[in-house]
């Protein structure tokens, strides 16, 4: 095991998040200043939370006089979808001891990509490859949403369409998929539910009723996607 | 500004309890327990399944009025997906995809 070489192995991997991340982090920074929460607010904030949309509509929460209830409503609404992240990884957590809290705890869009990603090359411990990865991502997330609060509203660089990077990453993470897979109808019902589902319900709820079908979809399917493992 | 302190706290504490409840779900509900083989063949099928749901949800604002509402999405897309297709560095896809996206936003569909 050499924890190095997994450190290194999971920064790159993990890098074009850093990048993602970039005007994200800082304006959210800058956002959280101008509605006076310092940086021990915004720190506490990425560290204890770790969602961007969600923490973008916390802002309101803070400034606006929203109901406790609904601010909990919302929050659950917001990322209901982070309850299908769990499953493929149920019997891997497992094998991670006390880590399997902290690494279920920020399983993001993020950290979740990057271990569905991950193909641990010789010389890289798989176990601490999920760890270092969390670390990474909440590190990123935690560092630049703080530089936010004092820098961010400095930048003047034409920042505009660098969050791109997080789509490339999980077209690049698809593709890979894609390539290995002995069937691709998970991706295809995936896509035509998302896009139904995106036209019946528009951008601020599909993605929930998306994957509700599509899980549907996939157990229904169950024989054409798995053929000869119907047995139990 | 003033801020309300003991109401930000109880904010954060329901929004990261709301969060990780939702995160730690599938593992409270088999805790313990051998994983349903229907789960298991989810497991299996879900990754593929939810990164085609993510790149939706990630252009999720697209709209077809005007072209600068999809092109610079689908575009930026398409030469991401085919620079992996072919190339299979993923670094290097996933930066040709973002310059050709910003040089698209920031210059050609303004």
């Amino acid at each position: 095991m050499n924890l190095k070489k997994t450190f290194l192995y999971c920064l790159k991997q993990s890098s074009p998040i850093f990048i993602a991340f970039l005007p994200v982090g800082l304006a959210y920074g800058v956002l959280m200043q101008n509605a006076g929460y310092n940086v021990l607010w915004v720190g506490l904030t990425s560290l204890f939370v770790d969602a961007g949309s969600l923490q973008f509509l916390m802002v309101n929460f803070f400034t606006d006089s929203v109901p406790l209830i609904t601010v909990a409503v919302m929050a659950l609404l917001v990322n209901s979808r982070h309850i299908f992240y769990g499953l493929p990884f149920i019997e891997k957590f497992r094998t991670l001891g006390p880590w399997r809290h902290f690494v279920t705890y920020y399983l993001t869009d993020e950290t979740f990509s990057l271990h569905c990603a991950r193909k641990c090359p010789e010389g890289v411990d798989e176990k601490w490859a999920y760890i270092f990865t969390t670390v990474q991502v909440v590190g990123y997330w935690l560092i630049l949403s703080m530089l936010g609060t004092w820098i961010g509203s400095l930048i003047t660089i034409d920042m505009t369409g660098v969050d791109f990077a997080m789509t490339a990453l999980f077209v690049v993470i698809l593709v890979d998929q894609l390539r290995g897979a002995d069937n691709r109808l998970p991706a295809i019902a995936a896509v035509i539910s998302s896009v139904v589902c995106l036209a019946i319900f528009g951008p601020g709820s599909f993605i929930l009723p998306s994957l509700a079908v599509t899980v549907a979809a996939l157990v229904l399917l169950r024989n054409v996607i798995e053929p000869g493992k119907e047995a139990a | 500004m003033q801020i309300d302190v003991t109401r930000s706290i109880l904010i954060i504490v329901i929004c990261a309890g709301c969060t990780v409840l939702e995160r730690s779900l599938p593992f409270l509900v088999f805790r313990g327990k051998e994983v349903p083989r229907i789960i298991q063949y989810l497991g299996r099928v879900l990754p593929m399944a939810i990164m085609a749901t993510l790149v939706i949800y990630c252009i999720k604002g697209i709209t077809f009025t005007s072209v600068v509402g999809w092109a610079p999405y689908l575009i930026g897309i398409a030469i991401t997906a085919a620079l992996h297709w072919w190339g299979k560095n993923a670094l290097f896809s996933i930066a040709g995809g973002t310059i050709a996206y910003m040089l698209m936003v920031q210059m050609i569909f303004v």
